[in-house]
């Protein structure tokens, strides 16, 4: 079972929503969609799920349109951010609801509930209700219900938003198995693109209502085609810099040169905006002609084994995603290195002009994980 | 410590004192009512206690008020529950407007509606019917529920209602098997404020009926007769027409600081 999207737009109040979203979810795959707040993540949920419609556009289950189709007319399950359980039904009764409406006989609801309560680890619970249960076990209720109706197509919405760090890795680890033998579309919402990076799949970039990007996850967050994808799939975002390509020469404001590499020298003459992740940034040069430039420590953030630097120099602000624990007074002078073959460009209009050749350390993107 | 209860005494003395008072009366004969000060029964008797249960012109009162009341109930409940939903769930053009405007109608003195409605009525033939009254209270009612029970179904996230709908449920199945259980103490508390509203008011009810659907506050004028007041069964009457409010009270005690908050934690 497929889902298209085709121009699906959604203006409410003269505030559009979704912008001419299309896209192609192919059965059985696990997709994120990754944006901000406000990006347009679960009003295209709720546009798939049907709890909403669109403005102007189709949506096609299996090829089949169903744009005007309520939610009860097509086979979704959705979890929401906030734990959504029937608070006077007990949690095997939570679970065992939408197959209660489907008429599905008692025994085989019996079955079905313990074994999908045994997978999510909730089955010693079924006879307590949901406000009696921790965070955690609340929103396993509410997956449960959301797995055992067997739907082909199943929206989480930010599902773990609300729980703690420990809980978030055990649910990421446990999704990816869940739904492996399931051959059900998946669509995950979520802000933290360390979360998309974690979960593998398709990733899709939203950002004020359009779709940025669509494709597997490793690489829209290695091949990003335009400025704005690049800044919203990296945590913290993409350090940004204006430049100057002049006669075999990158020129940053007045002071910063560097001979062009092989790849950057396909641009041309002109202005661009070059991007370096935080992670490639440095104290000390990894190569010989990795680039030095000094800078002004605003602030050093460190998290636990990690340093988040905020520096400033002369055209504007970076951050560089230090591994160690660092310690750097404030207005400190730093030189921080970066590598002049790990640099993007993009042009003024935000598109990608040049992505840089495959990354020499395998730990790369393992790098922006944290 | 000592203080605090010789307040608390005091202040339960104040409020209680007229109550027993009405009782200690609705117990004696009127002569002793009449006669000195007592501050309790010399002659103990419940001939007034009697007089009402015995005679269908006092007990049809309670009767006739207690089913207008539960019409007036039912009507107010089948109407505030489905607006109150519109309220809570749906946004459309002048939806606070026109809450704001039921509000109004609760501000509004009976009385300013006594002479339309006693005119209305008395032409289409609802005068001295249980009907009639139980429409005018909904007047208040109405508004009064609207308004507590908007206030219990608006604290129900909205996502309990899609996920009923995802997981399958019809839109009636959905309202009676999921969300009125959720909002039962709402529910609850409602129907407590609509009885005492309903209950209590005379003027309507006084004018709208004359002998069929009599309510027992009119009936109890009739203790005044040429003869003078007779003052024990009227106070008998009064002490049996707190009765009903107590047992309704006992019932949703325990939601009932929840309703004054109106589900708005």
């Amino acid at each position: 079972m497929s889902l298209t999207l085709e121009g699906v737009t959604r203006v409410v109040a003269n505030e559009t929503h979704l912008d001419e979203v299309s896209m192609i979810l192919e059965p059985g795959s696990f997709n994120v969609l990754l944006g901000r707040t406000l990006a347009g993540k679960t009003s295209l949920m709720r546009v798939m799920a049907g709890l909403d419609q669109v403005t102007s556009g189709r949506v096609l289950m299996n090829g089949e349109d169903v744009t005007g189709l309520g939610v009860r007319q097509r086979n979704v399950a959705m979890v929401y951010q906030q734990f959504i359980n029937y608070p006077h039904q007990t949690v095997y009764d939570n679970i065992a609801s939408p197959l209660k409406l489907a008429k599905v006989p008692r025994k085989e609801i019996d079955v079905r509930v313990r074994e999908v309560a045994s997978l999510l680890h909730i089955d010693h619970l079924l006879s307590r209700k949901p406000l009696e249960l921790s965070g955690g076990q609340q929103q396993r209720t509410a997956m449960a219900r959301a797995l055992v109706k067997d739907a082909s197509l199943v929206l989480f919405d930010e599902p773990l938003v609300n729980l703690d760090y420990k809980l978030r890795e055990e649910f990421r680890e446990e999704l990816g198995a869940l739904f492996a033998a399931r051959d059900c579309i998946v669509v995950y919402a979520t802000t933290e693109p360390s979360e998309a990076l974690a979960l593998g799949g398709h990733t899709a970039v939203l950002h004020e209502g359009r779709l940025m990007q669509y494709g597997p996850t490793a690489d829209v967050f290695r091949r990003p085609n335009t400025l704005t994808s690049a800044e919203m799939f990296s945590e913290p975002p993409m350090n940004v810099i204006g430049g100057h390509i002049h006669a075999n020469e990158v020129t940053f404001g007045d002071d910063m040169h560097f001979a062009l590499d092989q790849g950057l020298r396909g641009l041309g003459e002109g202005h661009f905006r070059f991007g370096v992740r935080p992670a490639h940034l440095s104290l000390s040069p990894q190569a010989n002609d990795d680039l030095a430039l000094d800078v002004v420590v605003d602030l050093a953030e460190i998290s636990g084994s990690e340093t988040f630097l905020h520096v400033h120099h002369s055209r504007g602000t970076m951050v560089a995603h230090l591994p160690g624990v660092h310690t750097f007074d404030v207005n400190q002078k730093v030189r921080l290195y970066f590598p002049i073959h790990r640099l993007y460009a993009f042009a003024d209009d935000g598109s990608t002009l040049y992505i840089p050749g495959a990354p020499q350390r395998t730990d790369d993107v393992d790098g922006e994980v944290h | 410590m000592l203080k605090r209860a010789v307040l608390l005494g005091a202040y339960v003395l104040f409020v209680l004192l007229p109550i027993y008072w009405l009782v200690n009366m609705s117990l004696q004969t009127n002569r002793e009512i009449l006669g000195a000060l007592t501050l309790w029964p010399e002659n103990l008797t419940f001939a007034n206690y009697i007089k009402i249960f015995t005679s269908s012109s006092w007990y049809m009162g309670y009767v006739n008020s207690i089913i207008y009341v539960l019409m007036n109930m039912a009507i107010s409940m089948s109407v505030a529950l489905p607006a109150a939903y519109a309220f809570s769930r749906y946004q459309f053009i002048g939806d606070k407007h026109l809450f704001f405007w039921l509000l109004t109608n609760m501000m509004a003195p009976p009385a300013v509606f006594l002479l339309p409605y006693f005119q209305l009525y008395y032409t289409i033939g609802l005068f001295d019917t249980h009907i009639a009254v139980a429409l005018a209270h909904c007047l208040f009612n109405i508004p009064l529920a609207v308004w507590i029970l908007e206030g219990f179904m608006s604290s129900v996230p909205k996502e309990i209602d899609e996920t009923a709908f995802i997981d399958g449920y019809s839109f009636p199945r959905f309202f009676l098997r999921v969300f009125m259980p959720l909002i039962r103490s709402g529910i609850g508390v409602t129907l407590f404020f609509l009885f005492m509203f309903s209950w209590v008011e005379l003027l309507l009810a006084r004018t709208l009926t004359s002998t069929q659907a009599q309510p027992i506050a009119s009936v109890m004028t009739r203790t005044s007769t040429a003869s003078g007041i007779d003052w024990g069964t009227l106070a008998a009457a009064g002490v049996l027409t707190i009765v009903p409010g107590i047992v309704v009270v006992f019932f949703v005690r325990r939601h009932i600081a929840k309703g004054f908050a109106l589900g708005r934690t």
